[in-house]
């Protein structure tokens, strides 16, 4: 059982770090600029940290690109959907770029 | 309905002339014509005076108000007669900010203050603090001036400050109103109004105080009685009903109980801690008041949803939206909803709700489908609950009930190592996250007798502090009106000074530009408030529902900031707070200034002064 889970916790995060990697090449200093001017930080704060009531946190190790990516065209919660008639996919690759470079926290 | 109301008051007024008021004035009052004139010019006691007789015998600290001429014989009865004393007038500069300091007050004191109003532009500028406590079942007794008499008016604005029936404006947000006729009337009433407004579900009522009632001469040696006042024990629930729930508790096997405007004493807040240990039963609080510590390692607070989800008996107590407790709601294009517990959980509700519903406005939220329903007050109930409970508890229920004290605290312990990590993302961030806000006013506050009288933050006051004390949180507006948190953190302020408690109250920039004079209110009465400004620059919740709205109809996803911020100027609220002649610092953007900034606050505050911190926040 336990060897199990281990294996399934490794699994995980192989594929997040693989995903992560894999995703495109961006402009972080560009993403932060839309992140802004398109209103994430509305609800996931300036910096991604995320909120209680209105969004969770999205930086600095955002969830798989591809995932990324669907949940914001289509999300399945209660988030407004970003189609790209409104936000192209390459503002999206600058988002998530802008994401992945948050600071993580001091340590305690 | 006009004419007779009047031919009925003056009627009335005349039988009341005959035993209070001198045959002159009484003769004149009757006359078809204009009075005469008179030498009389003076009177050495006037029908105020006795009004003021009656508040002070049903007992009120403080009556709130603006001034207004249509209560002018009141007011100079309170201060003169009165001698200022029991009650205090509180100067206020604005209606709204009086009602809600009232409903501030109440939420610490349990004793409702007085507030006088104008009957027409005065309860218009109060209505929206009116529905807040209404909502938020506090009671608020509120006193209009008024004069119905149409031939003793003077010209001008008192013609514009009448009303034929003044409460109308308000009579779908108050339990009960009276427009007296009578010395003797306005004392019965005046009683009936304290004994209406304390009875579960306390909410707010009016009285009209008839300016020709309040000024007419009245004899020296009148009397008029007042009668006694016995304040009804709240309703408990019917032991047939609390046997069953009892029952459907110790039967299941993850009960949870929902909280919400539950707890307004020590011992109620003993009670329900009391009645989940008994069960080991998770405790949602919902944050109507304190209604269950913090730190408890049954408080599920922060999973709520997951708690629920589990739950296969859910117990509500004073829950004002049960359905919303137990739903959940998709806000897009198409709305859906679906159950947010899991196939054929029970529901139980306890609550006063059931006892008092009106209407029009649609405050009592969608219909929940419950499985028993008592109708009653949850925290005058809570004994007899417990009592029930352990009555049915076997050595294998307990057994039980243990097992799973044991996983709840578990799954409380990882909440709360979650919460601690959270809060330390954007630590150095600028504008301050609201968990770096948060921190460092626990960390200047926590060894304090310390009463957070408003202030949200995202949730991280109750998922950061120790909150174990029902004065540590006093819940919100109830109304979701804009403009209460200032002036209801005045008013519990005020009810806090009497212990020495320090009082923070969490302020939001645009909450405090609806009537920032209160600010000065504070200030001139020597009101100990700590105001932390969580100054986000914008009207945020506003901000989220356009960009929803833009994002629908995918069109202009960078304009939500139209109509909906408050900057270009930013607001320098240090500046306001120091001209209404508070302490006052800010703005500040850079965490690592916030402490020494709120230190030096809190210093002010315990001299026994007002003192406010800008902050500039992150949105949420």
């Amino acid at each position: 059982m336990k060897t199990w889970l281990l294996f399934a916790i490794v699994a995980v995060f192989v594929t997040v770090a693989v995903a992560q990697t894999n995703a495109p090449s961006g402009n972080a200093e560009k993403g932060k600029q839309i992140y802004t001017k398109i209103g994430c930080y509305e609800c996931h704060g300036r910096e991604g940290q995320g909120a209680s009531a209105t969004g969770p946190r999205i930086g600095p190790n955002p969830i798989p690109y591809p995932r990324f990516v669907s949940y914001i065209r289509k999300p399945t919660g209660d988030m407004p959907p970003y189609t790209s008639k409104v936000v192209p996919d390459q503002d999206l690759v600058d988002i998530y770029a802008f994401l992945q470079s948050r600071p993580k926290p001091p340590a305690p | 309905m006009g004419v007779n109301r009047r031919t009925f008051l003056k009627g009335a007024a005349g039988v009341v002339g005959r035993a209070a008021v001198p045959p002159s004035t009484s003769a004149s009052q009757q006359s078809a014509t204009s009075p005469v004139e008179v030498d009389e010019l003076t009177t050495e006691r006037c029908g105020s005076d006795f009004m003021v007789d009656v508040i002070k015998q049903i007992g009120f600290d403080y009556i709130a108000a603006n001034p207004g001429s249509s209560f002018r014989g009141l007011h100079e009865s309170i201060i003169n007669y009165g001698k200022n004393e029991k009650p205090e007038f509180l100067t206020c500069c604005h209606e709204e900010s009086s009602v809600a300091i009232a409903h501030g007050y109440f939420k610490i004191d349990g004793r409702p203050m007085a507030v006088l109003a104008h009957g027409t532009v005065g309860l218009q500028h109060a209505a929206m603090a009116i529905y807040n406590a209404y909502c938020d079942r506090v009671p608020v007794y509120i006193i209009l001036g008024n004069t119905l008499d149409a031939t003793n008016r003077r010209p001008g604005a008192e013609w514009a400050h009448s009303v034929q029936d003044a409460a109308a404006m308000v009579r779908d947000y108050i339990k009960w109103d009276d427009t007296p006729a009578s010395l003797l009337h306005f004392s019965e009433s005046a009683v009936r109004a304290y004994k209406i407004a304390m009875t579960p579900p306390m909410l707010p009522v009016v009285i009209v105080a008839d300016s020709d009632l309040q000024e007419n001469p009245l004899a020296v040696d009148t009397k008029i009685r007042i009668p006694k006042l016995a304040t009804p024990a709240p309703p408990q629930g019917d032991s047939a009903a609390v046997g069953e729930a009892a029952r459907l508790l110790v039967a299941a096997d993850n009960p949870v109980i929902i909280a919400d405007r539950v707890v307004r004493s020590s011992a109620g807040l003993k009670n329900l801690i009391e009645l989940a240990e008994t069960l080991q039963a998770a405790v949602v609080d919902q944050g109507g008041r304190m209604n269950f510590p913090s730190r408890h390692p049954l408080n599920q607070s922060a999973r709520g949803r997951a708690a629920i989800s589990e739950a296969d008996v859910i117990l509500g107590l004073e829950v004002g939206d049960l359905w919303g407790a137990t739903n959940t709601v998709r806000d897009q294009l198409h709305k859906t909803s679906r159950s947010a517990t899991k196939p054929g959980a029970k529901l139980i509700s306890l609550t006063t709700g059931d006892l008092y519903t009106k209407g029009n406005y649609q405050d009592f939220q969608r219909f929940p489908e419950v499985d028993l329903a008592i109708a009653a007050d949850a925290e005058a109930t809570l004994p007899s609950l417990i009592e029930a409970v352990k009555r049915l508890i076997t050595a294998d229920r307990r057994r039980l009930f243990s097992e799973r004290g044991t996983r709840l605290k578990v799954a409380a312990d990882a909440v709360l190592e979650r919460l601690s990590t959270d809060a330390a993302y954007a630590w150095d961030a600028s504008p301050i996250s609201t968990a770096r806000l948060a921190s460092e006013l626990w960390a200047q506050i926590r060894n304090e007798d310390w009463s957070l009288v408003n202030g949200d933050l995202s949730g991280w006051p109750q998922r950061l502090w120790t909150l174990d004390k029902p004065y540590h949180h006093i819940g919100r507006s109830g109304g979701y009106g804009i403009g209460y948190g200032a002036p209801a953190s005045v008013g519990a302020a005020l009810a806090n000074r009497k212990y020495g408690r320090l009082s923070v109250n969490i302020q939001n920039d645009g909450d405090l530009m609806y009537a920032p004079g209160v600010l000065w209110t504070a200030a001139h009465h020597h009101i100990p408030l700590l105001t932390v400004m969580h100054n986000n620059r914008a009207y945020h919740q506003e901000v989220m529902h356009l960009q929803r709205m833009a994002n629908r109809h995918n069109r202009g996803i960078d304009r939500p900031h139209i109509g909906t911020t408050i900057e270009d100027p930013n607001i320098d609220y240090a500046k306001v707070a120091q001209g209404f002649g508070l302490h006052a610092e800010g703005p500040i953007a850079d965490p690592r200034e916030l402490g020494a900034a709120l230190k030096r606050a809190i210093a002010v505050v315990k001299k026994g002064e007002p003192a406010l911190v800008d902050v500039v926040t992150q949105p949420r």
